[in-house]
């Protein structure tokens, strides 16, 4: 097997300067005649003799990153062999990794929500891809030049159709301490929602500098945390919003099925402060006394695994965001009743979905309004009460629905804006019924429906013979 | 280059003839067949003249023991087994029992070895059920890939690099990496009679270009093929099996 170094030539890609020096690989600047993109080449530094975690490890992420794509991802450019030399060559990503940010921690509460946002949105794109990664930390994290942030090494990562090499192969939990999850310690790799988990220690740290669960050296250690609570982060930096604690501890919940069921609806709650439905966990200002700690600990010291997740994809399938636009106008009162039922009947199938309700306010297309401000903001006041009348009787708790008033000269394209930017799994609108003008004018229906980024269904009335009829003629 | 791989046929007709239509539409450049053409099934002529005149066309095909007990009678087997073949044995021509007899117990392409059961005597029909059962095919050769059937369940097991023998899970239609760094065993599952709890009838495509196999189920029009086994005083078990695929 060749050991890399400077100069070395192989499939064609040309070594330059080690970049970094780790305990487990080599990351190395890499150029290849046909590719003008700048590379990395990743090598695992296999030790003489059995070195089974490396090398399973490396396995894994040949196999996972060549099948990711997508901003959130490195392009995967080439693979090496054992037989030769192992490697995986990735685009270079410009910058430095999360790290440095992290060390400057605490961060100011905008910078935080904003850092927190882009992480649950590469989280998500992960998940979307069938991948759990299983050790999120800030040094596995890169950002582009345009924002996005980039998760690498995929060494201890699941894809939900591979084989899992790792799972029977090594009895020791697998991930890095300060961040892994309490159903990873139990050696369970199965759940999107540990990388939540492991999501909300990070959000801790950028929020107060200090790592929820301090940094164990030992296994023994880590598992205090399966009753242990950290200090809420309010009583570290006072000024945490309540909201912004209840996202982290939520995130931090022990029992996975307590936490966010899906990355989209996390980033739903930080794209959406003000929505969130603060609990006691929002309000703690200390850590649970001596008593409950005792209880939770005689209770969680024989726990052995938590609730077997279902598939990873149906994880996702089941934790959806259901978007509904509702229209309120008088004369479509029916159809919004309809639409109603069909809400009513989609949460029966799909018991964790959080319902997004919206409703636009069409705006003149050129110029100021003529309403003044003041009328503006009594239309959007009053369509917000009528909004919030018609979800009500859906009768769900308030955490799982959250209502939004658009304002946009073209109502489909603001919809279809809010469905892209909040990773709306499903929208759900009414059509009004046909008429010619529509026929030629085009219906806000239709425009969504072939333009959505996700599932759409839309809900008619039943046409009487009469209406039929008046639409033919 | 895309090859599928198809196992246990066993006079299966109907079933044959579906996964061969679904490999039609999946731009397969050549099939292979790892034996157990004929034996259970009520349509032995069809199937081994089928197979001829696909090895005919290029198919790589290897001798499975069902198809070694058409003309070899001291081949020992279950009750049912048995009897489904004293069945089978008379309706076999001079043709058709000349290409079962001919075919080879193993065929090698490449750093592939195709054979019906295990790699370590191939003739002596072991069952490769576990990675225990698998390590005796990964000693004996170098072959980097091994796919063998007669076990009726498919399964995927690897060998690495420090000496771990694997099994893995995989899930149907979604294509697994056989990473070079590991040596590996697919179990093909059967095409004619499956055993794994589903009547679909299974086959594997391995591309190698991609270096990636994906485990296939083709349905099939399993109560005509029932049907056929009743109506031709076949033992009622072998009907009752495919319906219930175990």
């Amino acid at each position: 097997m060749l050991r890399p170094s400077e100069g070395l030539e192989i499939d064609g890609f040309k070594l330059g300067e080690c970049l970094h020096q780790g305990g487990f690989a080599t990351i190395w600047d890499v150029t290849h005649p046909l590719y003008r993109t700048p590379m990395v080449m990743k090598v695992p530094t296999i030790l003489d003799g059995y070195d089974g975690p490396t090398i399973v490890g490396f396995e894994v992420e040949q196999m996972i990153m060549p099948r990711l794509t997508g901003p959130h991802v490195p392009r995967v450019m080439g693979v090496g062999d054992f037989s030769v030399m192992p490697f995986i060559v990735t685009e270079r990503i410009p910058g430095k990794s999360l790290l440095q940010l992290f060390k400057t921690a605490p961060l100011p509460i905008s910078d935080v929500i904003e850092i927190a946002a882009r992480m649950a949105e590469a989280i998500h794109a992960l998940h979307k891809q069938h991948v759990v990664h299983l050790d999120l930390k800030p040094d596995n994290f890169l950002r582009r030049e345009t924002g996005e942030i980039v998760a690498i090494d995929f060494g201890l990562s699941r894809h939900d159709e591979l084989p899992d090499l790792l799972s029977e192969e090594f009895t020791i939990p697998m991930g890095t301490f300060p961040y892994i999850s309490p159903e990873q310690y139990l050696r369970q790799r199965d759940d999107l929602r540990s990388d939540l988990f492991a999501l909300g220690a990070m959000i801790y740290e950028l929020a107060t500098g200090k790592m929820p669960f301090g940094q164990p050296e030992r296994l023994k250690g880590v598992r205090k945390r399966l009753w242990r609570d950290p200090v809420p982060p309010r009583a570290l930096v006072p000024e945490i919003p309540e909201w912004l604690q209840e996202i982290i501890l939520r995130a931090l919940e022990v029992d996975p099925n307590n936490r966010y069921q899906s990355a989209s609806q996390m980033l739903f709650d930080l794209s959406h402060p003000k929505q969130v439905k603060i609990t006691a966990r929002g309000l703690k200002t200390q850590r649970d006394g001596f008593w409950t700690v005792f209880r939770r600990w005689r209770k969680m010291r024989k726990v052995r695994r938590f609730a077997a997740p279902p598939t990873m994809l149906s994880q996702i399938d089941r934790a959806p965001i259901l978007m509904v636009a509702v229209d309120l106008s008088a004369e479509m009162e029916e159809l919004a009743h309809r639409l109603l039922t069909w809400v009513q009947r989609m949460l029966v199938i799909q018991p964790d979905a959080r319902v997004a309700c919206v409703n636009v306010i069409k705006t003149a297309r050129i110029g100021l309004d003529p309403i003044t401000t003041d009328d503006g903001e009594n239309i959007h006041v009053s369509r917000l009460v009528t909004l919030r009348a018609w979800a009500e009787k859906l009768e769900l708790p308030e955490e799982r629905l959250t209502y939004t008033i658009l304002e946009h000269s073209d109502p489909g394209r603001a919809l279809l804006d809010y469905a892209a930017n909040n990773h709306v799994d499903h929208i759900l609108m009414g059509a009004r019924g046909h008429s010619s003008t529509r026929r030629y004018l085009g219906s806000v229906s239709s425009q969504v429906v072939a333009e959505a980024p996700c599932s759409a269904t839309v809900i008619r009335l039943a046409q009487t013979a009469s209406e039929a009829d008046a639409a033919a003629s | 280059m895309r090859l599928a791989i198809l196992t246990d046929i066993h006079g299966n007709r109907e079933a044959f003839s579906a996964v061969l239509a679904d490999v039609e539409r999946r731009a397969v450049d050549r099939i292979v067949l790892l034996g157990d053409i004929v034996g259970y099934g009520p349509d032995p002529e069809w199937c081994a003249d089928k197979a001829a005149a696909l090895v005919k066309a290029g198919a790589i095909a290897v001798r499975g023991n069902h198809d070694n007990a058409v003309g070899d009678s001291s081949e020992t087997m279950g009750k049912v087994a048995a009897a489904a073949m004293d069945w089978t044995r008379p309706r076999m021509n001079e043709a058709q029992r000349t290409f079962l007899a001919g075919l080879p117990l193993t065929q090698e392409l490449g750093d592939i070895l195709f054979v019906h059961a295990s790699a370590n005597d191939p003739g002596d029909w072991i069952y490769v059920t576990s990675a225990q059962r698998a390590m005796g095919s990964f000693r004996v050769c170098t072959s980097r890939l091994i796919f063998c059937g007669h076990v009726h369940v498919p399964a995927l097991i690897s060998y690495g690099l420090t000496g771990q023998v694997q099994e893995h899970e995989f899930r149907i239609g979604a294509a697994v990496p056989l990473i070079r760094s590991r040596r590996w065993i697919a179990v093909v599952g059967s095409v004619g009679q499956p055993r794994d709890r589903s009547p679909e009838a299974a086959y594997a495509i391995l591309d190698t270009g991609t270096n990636e196999l994906t485990f296939r189920r083709v349905a099939y029009d399993v109560s005509t093929t029932a049907a056929k086994i009743r109506a031709a005083g076949l033992p009622d078990a072998l009907a009752i099996r495919l319906v219930k695929g175990e």
